[in-house]
């Protein structure tokens, strides 16, 4: 995908406001055979009404398992939510009930997947897959809520809905079947959509479409979102804010504009570095040597430390916090803020 | 679903050949010579050797195969040796017998054990799990006699709840439903276990896929998720299970209708076999054979109805 950013969001809202949702020293970890994984090691971020706030890091660095514990749905056991605040709307959402929980799943915030092709009961009719949701949360008729769900179709773009409405998942295809989750998640106008690598599993031409209709969507609804990705071109094109997860933590969080005009980190440079550019003459990538370290076995000191060219030895004695290095721009590293040669 | 039906009753045109064949071998093979049955203990040679030209049993087997096919083509089973009934009538009865118990126990046995492994799968590694598993693993692990002798002596002997020989009569009237509970529980113990851990580890399976995180996503209830969402993808494989066990529990009605007197087709084989009956043998056989080849059929338009993939091939 391209890189460059053609129209940016506005940026210039800061965290005035109550924020929609609030993730606050967030710790998920999982108890294995293997040890205690820390998947997720205190992470915070907020993302406010109407805005997408992206998720980016490598496979394995807790992007996912921290949207699963905002839903709830880490599986226990092994998974474990064991300390953090998440706010919703001012409302504490740890130490609710599962039922409470599962009034706000699909109604308040929702979730879309990675895996279109089997996120969707293969034996039930998309229409009815829809209609569940709005029944449960509207309180809707059958005939009300098959209407809604013919609509919903409609609105993500599938042509003839009043046909498709009918169709099982296998008569689809993968594009078509993100675009039923999409209409899915959104049925009950929830006011959080959580996307977790939508489009990571779908041809480049469809990614585009599903991204434009996703944006597109929140324009028309108000939806905030947040984005999980590992695609900075996804990120450019429809973030309004960015969180760099590494190893179960937060190291950079700063708005779109600065996460590429101005990264502090040597996580997020790298990951900068490993993106392809069309204007670059480079005949290799640029890539991060080594891989996330194991989370049953976490490096002492800044977690980033084994992997980082720049690495000192207060890097691998003492684990960086996070540090605002300008307005909304935090950082966690020790040589931050860095001077940048080039660029 | 018309052309489904069709396709499979066209393929089980050889399987029935091939029990015709078998079914003919192996009461050729079997000791016992049938002229010497019709003609009684105490005929002479001369009186045998007459009956045996009769019978056509002079004849080359291929020729006696030929005659036998020929005639079970055009419906006809042949007479029984032993009291020169119709084979066809008295299999007709009997066959209506073996449905009643198969129906009841399958009624019985594949809920129960559809629900004590969805039960088992949602504890799993609870109390409840255990005690559903150990419960099937006694269920597989009994044989059928044995269950049957158990619940014969307790039930119906000892504490007289409920009759132990024979048939009541029809399946809706009261006694036709007493008589039938004895053999129906026993052939359906040894169904229950089998399919209670099929659909354990099936919706356990089933719990793991992502369209569940999806229905959870939804805000849809547990039980909602487990019975709307899981059972029905766990069911496949259950049904699976289900078309493949039938010649099991066919195996178990001949049992059980010995041990209870029930007037079915296994009871008629067994008897028929231990006569040295032919015609009447073989037509039981054939009739077991048919009971499989139906329930195999149901199994298989019961996929195209509980998976909407198998009816676009």
């Amino acid at each position: 995908m391209s890189v460059l950013v053609q129209e940016k969001p506005d940026t210039s809202v800061q965290a005035t406001a109550t924020p929609l949702l609030s993730v606050d020293g967030l710790k998920t970890y999982f108890k294995t055979s293997g040890g205690l994984f820390k998947a997720v090691d205190g992470v915070s971020f907020s993302v406010e009404a109407g805005k997408t706030l992206a998720i980016v890091g490598e496979s394995g660095c807790g992007k996912s398992v921290t949207a699963m514990s905002i839903m709830r749905l880490v599986p226990e056991p092994p998974g474990e939510t064991v300390a953090g605040s998440i706010r919703y709307a001012g409302d504490e959402l740890i130490g609710k009930s599962r039922r409470e929980i599962e009034d706000l799943r699909g109604a308040e915030i929702s979730m879309i997947f990675q895996e279109p092709m089997t996120s969707l009961n293969p034996v039930a009719r998309v229409g009815a897959q829809i209609a569940e949701g709005l029944k449960r949360h509207k309180g809707m008729t059958d005939a009300q809520a098959r209407e809604r769900a013919i609509e919903m179709l409609r609105l993500v773009r599938i042509p003839s809905p009043e046909t498709r409405v009918d169709e099982f998942p296998h008569q689809m295809s993968g594009g078509m079947r993100q675009r039923v989750m999409i209409a899915i998640a959104l049925a009950c106008d929830p006011k959080l959509l959580i996307a977790d690598e939508p489009t990571t599993a779908l041809d480049v031409t469809i990614q585009a479409q599903i991204l434009e209709l996703l944006r597109s969507l929140q324009d028309k609804l108000k939806t905030a979102i947040i984005l999980i990705t590992h695609d900075l071109g996804v990120v450019a094109e429809n973030a309004h804010r960015v969180v760099v997860m590494y190893a179960g933590r937060v190291v950079e969080t700063a708005p779109v504009d600065a996460i590429f005009s101005d990264a502090q980190h040597p996580y997020t440079l790298g990951l900068l570095a490993s993106v392809p550019r069309f204007d670059d003459d480079a005949e290799r990538l640029l890539t991060i040597p080594g891989s996330v370290p194991h989370p049953a076995h976490m490096p002492a000191g800044c977690r980033f430390s084994p992997r980082c060219t720049l690495a000192t030895s207060k890097c691998t004695a003492e684990e960086p916090p996070l540090r605002s290095v300008a307005s909304g721009h935090e950082v966690a590293c020790w040589l931050a803020p860095i001077e940048k040669h080039g660029s | 679903m018309g052309q489904q039906i069709a396709y499979r009753l066209l393929l089980s045109v050889p399987v029935l050949l091939g029990v015709l064949v078998f079914g003919f071998l192996l009461l050729k093979l079997a000791p016992g010579d049938p002229a010497m049955v019709v003609a009684g203990p105490s005929a002479t040679p001369d009186v045998v050797e007459q009956i045996r030209k009769e019978m056509g049993l002079d004849q080359p087997t291929l020729v006696q195969f030929w005659r036998y096919i020929s005639r079970v083509a055009q419906g006809d089973l042949g007479r029984s040796m032993i009291n020169n009934t119709s084979v066809a009538e008295e299999l007709a009865l009997a066959m209506v017998a073996t449905a009643e118990l198969m129906i009841a126990c399958l009624a019985w046995a594949v809920p129960a054990g559809i629900a004590m492994g969805t039960i088992a799968a949602v504890f799993q590694r609870g109390l409840i799990d255990r005690v559903v598993m150990a419960f099937s693993v006694a269920g597989v692990s009994m044989p059928v006699f044995f269950i049957g002798l158990l619940l014969m002596q307790y039930l119906g002997y000892k504490w007289q709840l409920l009759p132990f020989l024979g048939r009541g009569g029809p399946l809706w009237t009261l006694e036709g439903l007493r008589h039938i509970t004895l053999p129906a529980m026993t052939l359906g113990f040894i169904f229950v276990g089998p399919v209670a851990r099929m659909t354990r580890a099936s919706v356990l399976d089933v719990l793991k896929a992502d369209f569940i995180r999806t229905a959870r996503a939804k805000g849809l209830r547990e039980k909602t998720v487990i019975i709307r969402h899981a059972l029905r993808n766990a069911l496949i494989p259950v049904v699976t299970l289900v078309g493949l066990q039938a010649g099991y529990l066919l195996g178990g009605a001949v049992v059980t209708e010995s041990i209870y007197s029930w007037p079915g087709v296994g009871r008629l084989a067994v008897g028929a076999i231990l006569a040295s009956d032919m015609p009447l043998a073989q037509g039981a056989i054939l009739s077991l054979a048919i009971a499989f080849l139906v329930i195999n059929l149901i199994v298989d338009l019961l996929y195209g109805l509980l998976d909407p993939r198998v009816q676009h091939r």
